[in-house]
Order: C-alpha cells, then structure tokens, then sequence
C-alpha cells in the first residue's frame, strides 16, 4: 500500500511542472490564439539559464533566486520574440503561427546545444529539500513534497491574479472577445505581451523547477511540449483549471502506467485521451471551438487540372529527370532517390493540408510505420520486396485509419496537437518495444532485391513510384471525393446542409494520405537498408510540413517542387553545417512572415495577375500608353 | 385546397434553455408551392425554432414531418437528403471553388458520388449545373471563383446549391438580410417564381416586413417562443395583439421622443 501511495506522490510531484508548463500555454492561447509550440523551448531555456544561474550562486539564496531569476530572463527572451516575430502573424492562419513557433524551437534546440553544450547537465540539489523522508519504508524525496505544494500555490495565485485585479480582469475578456476589448480603448499590444511574458514566465518556471529532479538536456523541450499537448487536450485549451486536472490526472496515469505496461506506459495516457476526445471533443474544461477562421480571398485562383501543354511539360520534366543515370554517379543517384521518396512524403502531407485543409504535424508516423511496416515484414516474415513494398505501406494505413478516426473529430489546432502527440506515442512504441523494433538500434540489414539494387536501378523505381503518386493523389483533388474534401474545408455549414458527412469525408484522407506516407516509407527503409525510430520522429514531420508551406499550400501540387528544393539544400546543407537545425528553423520563420505563399503559389499569383491585367485592365493601359505616344 | 398534400408538419415544438423557454409549443403546417413567413422580434424564438426544422439544434419534445417522414432530431445531412434544400442568414459557400464547382459539388452529394476517388469532377452533371445558375440568372458568372462575386450574387448562387436536390421544401434563414433594398426585392420574386413553377414549399424567416407582406402567403408570427398570430397578411396586418408587438412599440418610441422633445 505504502508503495502506491509514494508512486501517487510521485506523480502529484511531476504534476507541478507540468501544469505551469501547460498553464502558460492555456493562458496565451486565451488571450492571442495562438498555439505557441516554442513553449517547449522556453520551458527547456528556463532550466538551462537556471542550471547556469545556481551553478554560479551558492546558497540557498544563490539556489532559489537563481531559479526566480532564470524564469525572469526567459520571459524577457519571450517579450522581445514576441514584438518581434509574433506580432507580425497575428492575423496569419494558424498553421503559419504553429510553424514559426516550431521554428523557434528548432533554433533553440541548436541555440543550447552551442552555448552549453551536448551533454547532459545535472544541477544541484535544492537547499533545504536535500533528504528524502521516510514513509512506511518508501522513500519520499523532500523536493517533491515541496512541488506537491507548489502547485496548487500557483494554481491559486493565478486565479487571485485573474479575478482580483485590473489587468486580470482584463485578460479574461480578451480572452472571450479580444475585438470587443481593443474597441473599449485598450492597449492590446501591450495586454497580448505581458499575456505572453506571463505565460513564458511559467514555463521556464516549469523547467528551472525541474533541475533537482532531472538532468538538463536538449530534448526536454520536445518531451515536455508533447506532454503538455496530451494535457491541454484533455483539460481544454484556455482553461487553467484544466490544465491542472488534467496534469494531475496525466503525471499519474504514467506514474502507474509504468507499474502495468512497464514497456509502453504512454498507452494509458492515450486511451485516457481518446476516450476524453470522444465524450468531450474540446476538453474536460474547454469550450467548444469556434470553427478555424479561413482566410478569405487567399486564394485568387481556382484549381484547375493541367492543359494540354502543361501535361506535356511535366512529362518532358519526367523524361528528362528519368534520364539523370546518364550523367550522374552514385552519389547522386541516391540523393536523387530520397529526392523523390521525400516527393512521395510531401505529396501525401499537402493532400491533407491543402485539399483537406487539415495540419498534421505528426505525419511522419504513417511513414515511420510504412517503413518498419516493411522491415518486420522483410526481417521476420522473409518476404520478397514487392510484396513487402506493397503490404509494409498497410501498417501505415492502419495507424492512419486508428488515429485518424480520433484526429478528425477535432479542426484547428487541436488537430495539430493530436496529431504531433500520436506520432510521439507510435515513436515511444518503436522506441520502447524492444524486443520487436529493436528500440534505439533498430532493424538493420533491410535490402532490396537484386533488380532493384543498383542506384540507377532504385532510382528509377523511387522516380516512377513518386511520378504514380502524384499522378493518382491529383486525380482524387479533382475527382468528386477530392471536391467533397475541399467543401469541408471550405465551409463545414454548407458541405453539412447538401449531405456530406465530412467527419467520413475527412477520415478517408487522413488514411490516403497516411498509406501514401507509408508507400514513401517503405522506399526509405530499402533506400537506406535500416529503420530507426527518428523515421516517425518530429523533425521528419516538420520537413514535410516545410516541404508543403515552400511549394505553397494554396496549390495544387506545390509540395512537389517544395520537396525537391528543400530536400536538396536539406541534404547540402547537413553537409556543410553542423548546425542544421538552427539554420532550418531560421529558414521555417523567414518563409512564414516574408514568403507564405511558397515557390509555385508566388508564381501562380504573379500569373494569375498577368492573366488577369490582359484580359481586363491591359487594353485600357495600352491605348493609354498609345495616347501617350 | 385537401389535394394539395402538407409538406411539413410541426407539433407541439418545444425547446428551453436553462430556465428561459424559448420556444414553446409550437404547431403548424406547410403545404407544397406555399410561401410561408416566420416572423416576430429579437427574441422571439425564430432562430431557435429553424434551427430544429433544419438539424442544426434537438428539440426537448415536439415532432417535425417532411412528407409524412419524422426528421425530428435528425443531422442537417440526413434532412437534406430527405428533399430539404436550405439558405443560411450569411451565405455559406464554397470561396476557393468557381460558381459551376459550388453548385457541382451539391449535385455530387445528390448523385451519391461522394466517395468516387476516380471520375472528373468537372464533367460531372455539367449542364445540369449550368441549368441552375442560370434559373437564378447567374449562368454568365459560372466560371467566376466565387471568392470574387459580390454579396447579392453570393445569395443567388447559394439558392441555386440549395436547389440542386430538387428540394420538396425550402427553408431560408433571413434570405434578404444584408442585402440591397433593389437586390432584396429580386432575389424574393426569384425565390416565389422558382417556388411556384416547382412547387416547392418554402418557410423563411425575415425582418424586412415589405418582403414579408409581398411575397408571404401566409405569415406565422412568433413571439416570446409562442406562435401569436397566422394567417394571410391582411389577417395578420389587422390582428391586434401583432400591432401591439410591432406597431406598438414604434408608437412607444415615437411618443418617448415627442415627450423628450417638449421637455
């Protein structure tokens, strides 16, 4: 019995971080709409700079205001991003404010690891809370006690904040009608900053707390972000309340989940979250979303299939990349291989995204599975390549058509968040069970036939495979089903009220789009002879969402050329820097707040407008210019 | 007036929220190729009480019946298939889709067609859909992204969507609203043409009483959740308790002001 009760003293213990992580981020979602995914990033900064701080002070002074201090610095980091990156994509779509914050995250991530190092690091003990008590012969840390408390504190000190004073009065009405609140006079600059500085505040609180209990690393942020995402969605984006019942209710379901599926104790958490989903789609405490707000008369132009001319120049394109084994070596060829899997990936995220209107950021779990779809298959079951190459891309559509089904119940940014927190759990899985992936070191020895071994030979099967894929996923855009898809995105009112299910509609996508990821997975496994568990991670699904947003989501087809430009200076640039991540993420905020549209959604504007001028506003022009002659 | 069968039936329609009844008990019926208007002011139950015949909001008790079927309850998909074509108070369309496209996708929906991966949809029913922008005059807009069409043409074009199930009944949440008072009037003798050539019936609610009295058959007036008053619009123009909820209150207004005036 004393056992249980220390494992739920534990869990109350982890609650505390977990819930000012996720309290900030419920807060700035309020107030700014905004699902701030470099939460993570600040609550990792915070122990860092906390780590450095009470390293450098001794004392119990040194120790505590160090930890106070940190958390000051961080929202002072966050203040200054917030004026200066934030502030210009308020009114952007939310997918393009959920991509600049990733983007961050990923700087920050090779930001810490440059100014403190790869290593982990492990802080010291809080003064006064050293020892461990002793509980019917159960070890209980004093520490954790000391969090145990802390978090209903704070729980209680934010709602003192938001119900007896001014700027908390202020606050809660942003956060039920921000316009109304600007029309009343108020500064909302300066409200959606210290809403911001708030919420960072707590966050790197979150993580400077963290320093007795666990090593600093540069993996926290993602750790902590996927955890806070499972929270709020239970709890309810907006609801502080929320958030903490719902990171009590998570830190304990891990703290016993381990006790039952010692191997794969994330599983609880996501049957508790799927059942949360079903009964109460916008959490225990949330309120119901108001449906995404679209853009209007983003796009100018409408989709159209290709003419006669345009065929005929894709299939020259085809030929001439068909003939690239004439001239180029090995190297090359294997390059130009991944090349075209990662079209095949990108393709299968933009169908999602652009026609479906539906953000995955978890997508790279349905090629990861593709992938070990077929290294189980080839390394257990022995079969041969076809075989595996046309069964392997099944285990992604099963993942698809499980999490799918759960993932369209939601729009918006809970279906980013559902979606990022489901590649997480399939990632643990293939991380964790061992005995059947291989855990960390995978499954190697994964290698195609002899008709396929050779580079050119490869080449040519990735080429025609990702030439199929795009061909077929174009037809369904314009097929009926692809026109039903893009009426729920359009407007879930109408597609309603002329009797599509869309709910149905969207599910059907969500698993096209996850067995074509998994088709690209399962050419990745022979391409490279192994699979890992970073074939599901998140940055895999990041790049597909940067491949989509640099061909442009408003088109058609766009992510092909944005998978072929991003992935050859993805692939150079690795080669160049060791800092990748940094310049990638630096890349992901630039294209969000100078160039949204992408490569071939600029090109369509500007020949959308030349089309346009000619036919209406160019001879009126002209007999000017005439005149002026 | 027995041969002509009822399209709708409402009984006993009733829905409250928390301690406020906003409709309660509301009966009526709705015969084919009749225009019917729900009227009465802010508050009255009108929105509450369309929202239930169309799907959008359950009912605590009362039964509703299109051509002797039970929709009560039932989602907005599975009324629309059930020939109830409706237009919303803000027009819902389809932005990114051309004009032919928007109407297309309902006649998609029609056909059963939803989950077919392979044909063209541009091929699909086309002059069918051309047949219908141009019963609502907007055949010369049919490639025009409906993005760029201006509100009184968005009106129109969602009347046609609304029409492409060959619909039985038509119900119009403030079709008029936003609209230019020369636009208003066209659009409504559009929508009493097409009801009368098709025999379609149709309920709308609408603020406009100039529309109301021109175009209505029959007017139901609702107020506080409860029907007060039906009948032709000289019924209802000359029934008392109705003037009393309308004029009455103008005549208040006005002699506030006449008070405040000489004060």
């Amino acid at each position: 019995m004393a056992f249980y009760i220390v494992q739920f003293l534990t869990g109350l213990a982890s609650a505390a971080s977990l819930f000012l992580v996720a309290s900030g981020l419920s807060i700035i979602f309020g107030v700014t709409r905004i699902v701030n995914f470099a939460h993570g990033a600040f609550y990792m900064l915070g122990a860092y700079v906390a780590f450095t701080l009470t390293e450098r002070f001794s004392g119990a002074f040194g120790f505590w205001g160090g930890i106070v201090v940190a958390a000051l610095i961080v929202a002072v980091i966050g203040v200054l991003v917030e004026m200066v990156l934030l502030r210009r994509i308020y009114h952007s779509p939310e997918l393009f404010q959920l991509l600049a914050t990733f983007g961050l995250t990923l700087m920050v991530e090779d930001l810490v690891v440059l100014i403190w190092g790869p290593d982990d690091l492990v802080g010291r003990r809080a003064p006064g809370f050293k020892g461990a008590i002793d509980f019917f012969g159960q070890n209980i840390p004093s520490y954790d006690l000391f969090l145990i408390v802390l978090g209903p504190v704070v729980l209680g000190v934010l709602w003192l904040l938001f119900q007896r004073t001014r700027w908390g009065v202020l606050v809660r009405a942003a956060t039920q009608d921000r316009d109304m609140v600007a029309a009343l006079g108020v500064n909302q600059k300066w409200l959606f900053t210290s809403v911001f500085a708030l919420g960072v505040f707590l966050a790197a609180l979150g993580g400077a707390l963290q320093i007795p209990r666990d090593a600093v690393n540069h993996a926290m942020d993602l750790r902590v972000i996927v955890e806070v995402f499972v929270v709020v969605v239970i709890g309810g984006l907006g609801s502080i309340i929320g958030a903490f019942v719902a990171a009590v209710l998570v830190s304990e379901l891990n703290a016993f989940g381990i006790l039952i599926f010692p191997k794969i104790s994330i599983i609880l958490v996501f049957l508790v979250m799927a059942v949360v989903l079903i009964v109460r789609p916008w959490g225990l405490f949330g309120k119901p979303e108001a449906p995404a707000r679209r853009t209007p008369g983003l796009t100018v132009n409408p989709w159209r299939p290709l003419t006669t001319n345009e065929r005929l120049a894709a299939l020259a394109a085809l030929v001439v990349a068909a003939a690239l084994p004439l001239v180029a070596g090995n190297y090359l060829l294997t390059v130009g291989s991944e090349i075209a899997i990662f079209v095949i990936f990108a393709v299968s995220l933009h169908f999602l995204m652009s026609v479906g209107g539906l953000a995955s950021f978890g997508h790279a779990a349905y090629f990861g599975l593709g992938a070990y779809g077929v290294a189980l298959l080839a390394k257990m079951a022995g079969l041969p390549m076809i075989a595996c190459l046309l069964l392997g891309p099944l285990l992604g559509l099963m993942g698809a058509a499980v999490f799918g089904f759960f993932a369209v119940q939601l729009s918006g940014v809970y279906f980013a968040m559902l979606t990022l927190a489901f590649a997480q759990i399939v990632w643990s899985i293939a991380f964790q069970w061992v005995s059947v992936t291989g855990g960390d070191n995978g499954i190697l020895g994964v290698w195609p036939e002899k008709w396929a071994a050779s580079p050119s030979h490869f080449y040519w099967l990735s080429l025609g495979i990702a030439a199929l894929a795009v061909v077929i996923l174009r037809i369904i855009v314009f097929s009926p089903f692809g026109f039903a898809l893009r009426a729920t995105r359009d407007s879930p009112l109408r597609s309603e009220a002329v009797g599509i299910d869309g709910k149905r509609i969207q599910w059907t996508a969500f698993v096209i789009a996850g067995t074509v990821a998994g088709l690209a997975g399962a050419l990745f496994a022979y391409l490279k002879g192994s699979v890992f568990p970073d074939n599901m991670g998140i940055s895999l699904s990041v790049d597909a969402l940067v491949m989509v947003l640099l061909g442009g989501v408003e088109t058609v087809s766009g992510a092909v050329v944005g998978a072929i430009v991003y992935k050859a200076l993805n692939i150079w640039l690795v080669s160049q820097t060791d800092w990748s991540k940094l310049v990638l993420g630096a890349f992901v905020v630039l294209i969000v707040v100078a160039f949204p549209k992408g490569i071939v959604g600029t090109l369509e504007a500007l020949l959308y407008r030349r089309r346009k001028s000619s036919s209406s506003v160019s001879p009126l022009l002209t007999s000017r210019v005439e005149s002026a002659e | 007036m027995s041969m002509v069968p009822t399209l709708l039936s409402v009984e006993g329609l009733t829905k409250s929220y928390g301690g406020v009844h906003a409709v309660r008990g509301v009966s009526f019926d709705l015969r084919a190729g009749e225009i019917l208007a729900l009227i009465g002011p802010n508050g009255a139950g009108k929105s509450t009480c369309f929202d239930m015949l169309n799907g959008q909001n359950i009912p605590d008790s009362g039964r509703i019946r299109v051509l002797g079927a039970e929709t009560t309850g039932k989602k907005p998909r599975v009324i629309w298939r059930m020939g109830v074509g409706r237009t919303f108070q803000i027009a819902a369309t389809f932005p990114t889709m051309t004009v032919r496209e928007n109407v297309q996708v309902a006649l998609v929906s029609h056909g059963g067609q939803l989950f077919n991966l392979w044909a063209s949809t541009a091929r699909h029913a086309r002059d069918v859909a051309g047949r219908l922008l141009d019963l609502v005059g907007m055949g010369a807009y049919a490639e025009r992204p409906c993005g760029e069409l201006a509100y009184g043409d968005v009106k129109r074009l969602e009347l046609a969507i609304a029409l492409a199930n060959q619909p039985k009944l038509l119900l119009m949440d403030e079709p008029t609203a936003g609209m230019a008072p020369r636009e208003r009037v066209e659009l409504m003798r559009l929508t009493a043409r097409i009801a009368r050539e098709q025999s379609i019936g149709v309920l709308f609610t609408e603020h406009d009483m100039d529309v109301v009295f021109e175009h209505a058959d029959r007017i139901l007036v609702l107020n506080r959740g409860s029907l007060i008053a039906e009948g032709s619009p000289e019924e209802v123009r000359g029934n008392a308790q109705v003037r009393a909820i309308y004029l009455g209150e103008g005549l208040l207004y006005d002699a506030r002001h006449r008070e405040g005036a000489s004060a």
